[in-house]
């Protein structure tokens, strides 16, 4: 019998409405991330002549993942006794899948995402490039999100490029590579971290793959989910604030606490510096949506835009 | 032969003195291969500083109003600025 799933707390969810991302560094076991790569199996070597993608086709084929229908409920994609079901099964794991989609979501989709290091090109032709950067799947104008779920069940260096991901570009309703342009934003992050990490995802949050320079392959695991019900109020609610706390704006003194209103009014690098007012804006409607207080506020944005005496 | 460089800049506002938020290079003459996530560093702190190291402005995004209704929603970065630069290449 698994053990009771580990719920987010208050700050975990501001973090994730304000950022797009929760990251847990080598949380899944080892042994777990070994039983992965086993059902996962090995590429081919490099042949003369033999194309990426061909190799890549026969790692998909071989490998010991289940081809799943869209829409069956995610408790029922995976047998048990494999190593995504028991990475599933984790505290950790299903603890936060419930705060940001529930405890019975949907399966929505499932990709194994390898990227080949420079001697399959070499051998096989083609460009070793990376992944422009876009977000999953089109332009989304929904309240909620999904949640993506990617598992890296071995160490990543740099050179291998990992995951490339912009936090905070969430919450802008952009359609898929349409983005593409934007080789480089201030604040990106490259998923450099040990086997057994966790990137939990907003599926709004721009990403790409990264170019791999390094001598292995890079196997990346990315399960997307929907939630069935309203994702209001699912995480541990003993641990938010009866009252938002109210604090001073612009003139400030001293240092504030870390509260959900300091993560949620934390701005990134790349803000522009008007839109990243509205991006505070935006992160106000989601909180609002998933706490279930339509009138909840933060740094007094919504309170002077909402002024009933001025309509 | 010339061949052309292209730089794109998006910057934290409409002036072109302002920070660069991000950029992207495409290289015409084959020299270097730039690509996503290749860099973690601007190239330049300001548009103005491309400018001053060359890189002659083409384009610039518009400034544009706010649809009633579509004051908050926010989709692709708005101050875009596209600059060239035109370089002798050896075919």
């Amino acid at each position: 019998m698994s053990e009771q799933p580990v719920l987010l707390d208050s700050l975990q969810m501001a973090r994730f409405v304000a950022r797009g991302f929760l990251r847990f560094d080598g949380v899944v076991p080892d042994e777990i991330n070994r039983q992965f790569l086993a059902e996962v199996g090995e590429a081919a070597e490099p042949e003369p002549g033999r194309k990426v993608m061909r190799a890549f086709g026969e790692l998909l084929g071989q490998a010991e993942i289940p081809e799943v229908a869209a829409g069956v409920p995610l408790a029922a994609a995976y047998r048990q006794g494999s190593a995504i079901r028991r990475l599933l099964d984790l505290p950790l794991v299903k603890g936060a899948i419930q705060s940001l989609v529930g405890a019975d979501p949907v399966f929505d989709h499932h990709f194994l995402h390898v990227t080949f290091p420079p001697a399959y090109y070499e051998a096989g032709g083609g460009e070793n490039v990376s992944q422009h950067t876009h977000q999953d799947s089109t332009v989304d104008p929904s309240k909620g999100f999904d949640l993506q779920v990617m598992y890296y069940p071995h160490k990543v260096t740099r050179e291998m490029g990992g995951t490339r991901f912009v936090p905070g570009t969430h919450l802008r309703k952009v359609s898929e590579v349409a983005l593409g342009r934007y080789q480089n934003i201030r604040g990106q992050q490259h998923m450099v971290c040990e086997a057994g990490t966790l990137l939990f995802l907003h599926n709004g949050l721009w990403h790409g793959g990264g170019v791999n320079h390094g001598e292995r392959t890079r196997t990346m695991f990315k399960i997307r989910m929907n939630p069935r019900e309203p994702q209001v109020r699912r995480w541990d609610m003993t641990t938010l604030p009866a009252e938002p706390n109210p604090r001073p704006i612009f003139y400030v003194k001293s240092p504030q606490p870390e509260t959900v209103e300091s993560i949620l009014m934390t701005p990134e690098p790349w803000f522009e510096q008007d839109t990243g007012r509205l991006e505070f804006v935006n992160r106000i409607k989601l909180w609002r949506h998933l706490s279930g207080d339509p009138g909840y506020d933060a740094d007094h944005w919504m309170s002077r835009l909402e002024n009933p005496a001025r309509a | 032969m010339t061949r052309q460089k292209v730089l794109v800049l998006y910057l934290a506002n409409s002036a072109l003195d302002s920070p660069v938020i991000a950029w992207a290079v495409y290289d015409g003459t084959g020299a270097t291969r730039p690509m996503a996530g290749d860099n973690d560093d601007p190239p330049y702190r300001t548009g103005a500083d491309a400018l001053r190291d060359g890189w002659r402005l083409f384009q610039a995004s518009q400034i544009l109003p706010h649809p009633r209704g579509e004051e908050f929603d926010l989709a692709y970065l708005k101050y875009e600025f596209f600059f060239e630069q035109l370089v002798e290449s050896v075919a």
